[in-house]
């Protein structure tokens, strides 16, 4: 007899994917969130879904779409998920369609495609300029319609504090803390699944929802979970610096023809990507630097040359109005045109007070996106052991993870639109492979000792009072904004190891400055300032993993710019970083694994010259199975 | 411009409810959520007495998820938008009122449970009841940008609950599910698809928490961040849901 029950942590586009695949197949799901599942950080997805489906008669394909993703992560991802991605995408599309989720037509009533960066394709799927709160809802909808049947129960407002593990490591359970009460529970299972999201909370002010502290997988990774590439954290070029947080603007604004600029300064020269020295642009005129510069994809270059380029312009002191900014201008676009980005466009004037479709926007680059993640499993489809391995699993028995808290799809620079993607992708691959893995499982939960569940559930108890008996003069708000103030600074767009080392250890000062915090609010009914204060520790320990694994990589890929080493080494750094905790001195070990490379080989990512290509990948397996 | 404010906020839980100040400095930028922030790091309030943090919910901070909705100077709305320079000109007064929503069980301070509403979209069946999720290989269903258009405004709605929070109707002795949920009916009987399933929704619609609840006052629509039309959706649903009713009553099935 198979187990049934199945705890899935998080309700974005990943864990719905995941609770919904699983109770189609009759499982019982546990759906645990920090929040309603309805306001998942998912819900900020702005510009679209990337799907190579070929609609526009540009001769887009799914092997062009994994081609266009493997470069644009400069080559640091593994291959065959992202191949076999690009290949479900399709289906995908088809999915949502049915489900209702309302894509933006075109006149033939067909769902309508937009230009996106890091391709020259019309391959973006979208709904107006929310795209990711239409997909969320989706997904939202068919797992509330479970609901209804019995087959998914929520814990909505309850947040994962560690995983159980019986006595041979296998996942069998969790604890949560009911947030409105701060009842600490325990939720058995004999698989779970983790779709936590981002970790841009780290960094304080990021594009991301106040959830996305990385504390779940914090947590998981002290448990003794693989942490893979924690260096390379994606910076967006276009958001809107705020008090609270900086908010995006998508990069669909330059898809439909947005163009960035600052005025220009013949006096001043700045190195192009060929090598050539150049004057910025004209002085008193408008200079569009990333046209210029990048003469085939302009302003939808990646993500990464975007916000370097940005920094570099300001770096010259060509700022808009003289301050850390640039324009980005959609005010020559037609009212059509500015109302497929209403959403977006709406946001900019609410909270500046100026109109974005008159006056062009203010920006600047923001931390987006963790390209980094939990190390999980992917045996691909030809591989001899593919039937006695699991994909998305962490090397956690029972322990699964996708979405943004896994490491897959990306390498080390993710385009956009491919989020959104790669989210349902991997919720639906795990809705396929828990079933499997349960299936071989030998004992259930039910035959686990109480033991193993009641220590959990103690050192949990344990940990809360602790926290709440401290005394000293610290302050975890203090001691967070200074914590975001270094890796702001030093663990962003650009990396030194001077500063990476001094950065390391005054985390690892702040973390001893937590043992002596007070907290100004020690009750039991929704108390935030203990909730953040015990997902602090976890997302140190998460900081020291990003820090000491940019230090260790003395090499430029993707998002990962050191300008002591200009270059892409792949002799010495074509590999992936592995972060694992050492309980015992308190910080991580950093080793590496190779790069899956058997589709393609790597080349130079050039985009001064991109032209449309029609790529050829080798080693297409043929038993190729897609999760729908 | 002065150069302080006030935040004064209603605080606490069930039956244990008080007002509470506190004093702010003014930055240019500031918005409600970013003033709760910086009580959050120091609790001191206007008396100088250092005290708990003010709990307040929030999530993505670009009004999309929902979250963050309270009363601001009595109107329900989205904490995040709420600009602190724009308040004090439209109020004409450096104090900002906060206070949680009544129209929900409060949890404490300015945080309300607002499981209600999701309940509701059980209740008229906010969904399209696909066969599953496996791949049919065919292109799906053509929709015109005018339909698609009408899909997405209605599909906006983040069950924020600001049109509960101003409807006369939501209270303790109605069971109007409210505005939301009659508005998610009609996106639903309105997709080509999930009109199919248009009279498994009719009781839902037609029955005491149902659109027979509204009583036409229109603050909905007045509140509705989303700019979703609300009204307009609770009128075409009656209109539709009668013809219906007619319909099953005579039992003509395929009329």
């Amino acid at each position: 007899m198979s187990a049934k029950e199945v705890i899935v942590v998080g309700g974005g586009l990943a864990g719905l994917a995941a609770a919904m695949k699983l109770a189609e197949q009759e499982f019982h799901v546990k759906l645990v969130s920090l929040t309603k599942v309805r306001r998942s950080h998912s819900v900020c997805a702005q510009g679209g879904i990337n799907i190579g489906i070929n609609l526009k008669g540009e001769g887009d394909s799914p092997i062009i779409h994994a081609y266009d993703t493997i470069k644009g992560g400069d080559f640091l991802g593994n291959q065959p998920p992202i191949l076999e991605m690009c290949m479900a995408g399709p289906a995908i599309l088809r999915m949502l369609e049915r489900f209702g989720c309302p894509f933006n037509r075109t006149l033939e009533g067909n769902v309508d495609f937009r230009r996106f960066g890091g391709t020259l394709y019309h391959r973006t799927a979208f709904c107006g300029a929310s795209t990711g709160q239409q997909l969320l809802y989706s997904l939202d909808e068919q797992v509330r319609r479970y609901e209804a049947e019995g087959r998914v129960e929520k814990f909505e407002n309850h947040e994962f504090l560690r995983l159980v593990q019986d006595e041979d490591g296998i996942a069998r359970g969790i604890v949560m803390q009911d947030l409105y009460n701060s009842n600490l529970i325990v939720l058995k299972a004999d698989a779970v699944v983790m779709a936590t999201g981002g970790l841009g909370v780290i960094y304080k002010k990021s594009t991301m929802s106040t959830f996305c502290t990385g504390a779940a997988n914090g947590r998981l990774y002290m448990q003794g979970m693989k942490y893979a590439n924690p260096e390379f954290i994606q910076i967006h070029p276009t958001a809107v610096p705020g008090e609270d947080k900086m908010r995006l603007i998508s990069e669909s604004s330059r898809g439909e023809g947005g163009r960035m600029w600052v005025y220009g300064n013949s006096s001043k020269t700045i190195e192009f990507p060929d090598g050539s020295v150049r004057p910025c642009g004209k002085t008193g005129e408008p200079w569009y630097f990333l046209e210029e510069m990048y003469p085939a994809l302009g302003n939808l270059v990646p993500r990464d040359i975007g916000s370097r380029e940005v920094l570099r312009v300001c770096e010259l002191g060509l700022g808009a109005e003289g301050k850390p900014q640039v324009y980005l201008d959609v005010t020559h676009l037609s009212p059509e045109v500015h109302h497929k980005l209403e959403a977006v466009l709406d946001i900019y004037q609410k909270f500046t007070g100026e109109d974005p479709r008159h006056k062009p926007m203010k920006i600047f680059p923001a931390v987006h996106y963790s390209m980094g993640g939990a190390w999980v499993d992917w045996p691909a489809a030809d591989d001899p052991d593919r039937g006695a391995r699991y994909r998305q699993m962490t090397n956690l028995p029972g322990c699964f993870c996708v979405g943004e808290a896994e490491y897959q799809y990306h390498g080390a620079n993710r385009l956009g639109a491919n989020s959104l993607l790669a989210c349902i992708f991997a919720g639906l691959v795990a809705g396929v492979e828990v079933p499997r893995y349960l299936n071989a499982l030998k004992k259930q939960h039910t035959d686990i000792k109480e033991i193993h569940f009641q220590g959990a559930l103690q050192e949990e108890g344990e940990k809360r009072s602790s926290l709440m008996n401290r005394k000293g003069p610290e302050n975890v708000h203090k001691l967070h904004d200074e914590l975001a103030d270094w890796m702001l600074r030093n663990v962003s767009v650009k990396r030194n190891n001077e500063d990476l080392k001094k950065t390391y250890e005054k985390i690892k000062e702040i973390r001893e400055r937590l043992e002596h915090i007070s907290l100004d609010d020690k009750g039991s009914i929704l108390n935030q300032t203990y909730t953040f204060a015990n997902q602090f520790g976890p997302m140190l320990e998460l900081a020291l993993a990003i820090t000491e694994g940019a230090l260790r990589r003395n090499e430029f890929r993707g998002s990962h710019f050191k300008p002591e080493f200009p270059k892409r080494d792949d002799e010495n750094w074509l590999k992936t970083t592995i972060a694992t905790y050492d309980p015992v001195r308190r910080e991580p070990v950093i080793g590496y694994e190779p790069v899956d490379l058997r589709h393609l080989d790597p080349i130079k990512r050039d985009y001064t010259h991109a032209k449309k290509v029609e790529p050829t990948l080798k080693n297409i397996p043929t038993n190729i199975q897609l999760p729908l | 411009m002065t150069s302080k404010f006030t935040l004064k906020i209603l605080r606490g839980i069930r039956g244990e409810q008080y007002w509470e100040e506190f004093e702010l400095s003014l930055t240019p930028s500031a918005n409600v959520v970013s003033s709760l922030m910086e009580i959050q790091r120091n609790p001191i309030n206007k008396e100088g007495v250092r005290t708990t943090p003010v709990a307040w919910e929030q999530g993505c901070l670009e009004e999309v998820c929902g979250s963050c909705s309270m009363l601001i100077n009595g109107k329900p709305r989205q904490s995040c938008t709420a600009l602190i320079h724009s308040l004090i000109q439209e109020y004409r007064s450096s104090t900002i009122v906060l206070a949680p929503f009544t129209k929900f069980p409060l949890v404490r301070d300015l945080v309300v449970d607002r499981k209600q509403m999701f309940e509701s979209l059980k209740k008229v069946k906010a969904w399209i009841s696909v066969d599953g999720t496996w791949d049919e290989k065919e292109k799906g269903e053509k929709i015109s940008p005018e339909v698609q258009e009408a899909l997405y405004v209605l599909s906006t709605c983040m069950t924020c609950g600001c049109c509960s929070e101003s409807c006369p109707q939501v209270n303790e002795r109605s069971e109007f599910m409210g505005p939301a949920a009659m508005s998610q009916l009609r996106l639903f009987d309105s997709h080509p698809v999930g009109s199919l399933q248009k009279s498994e929704r009719l009781h839902a619609a037609l029955g005491k928490e149902g659109i027979a609840g509204c009583g036409n006052a229109q603050n909905c629509v007045r509140v509705c961040p989303k700019n979703i039309p609300l009204t307009e959706s609770i009128a075409l649903i009656g209109r539709e849901a009668t013809k219906q009713a007619f319909r099953e009553f005579f039992s003509l099935p395929d009329a």
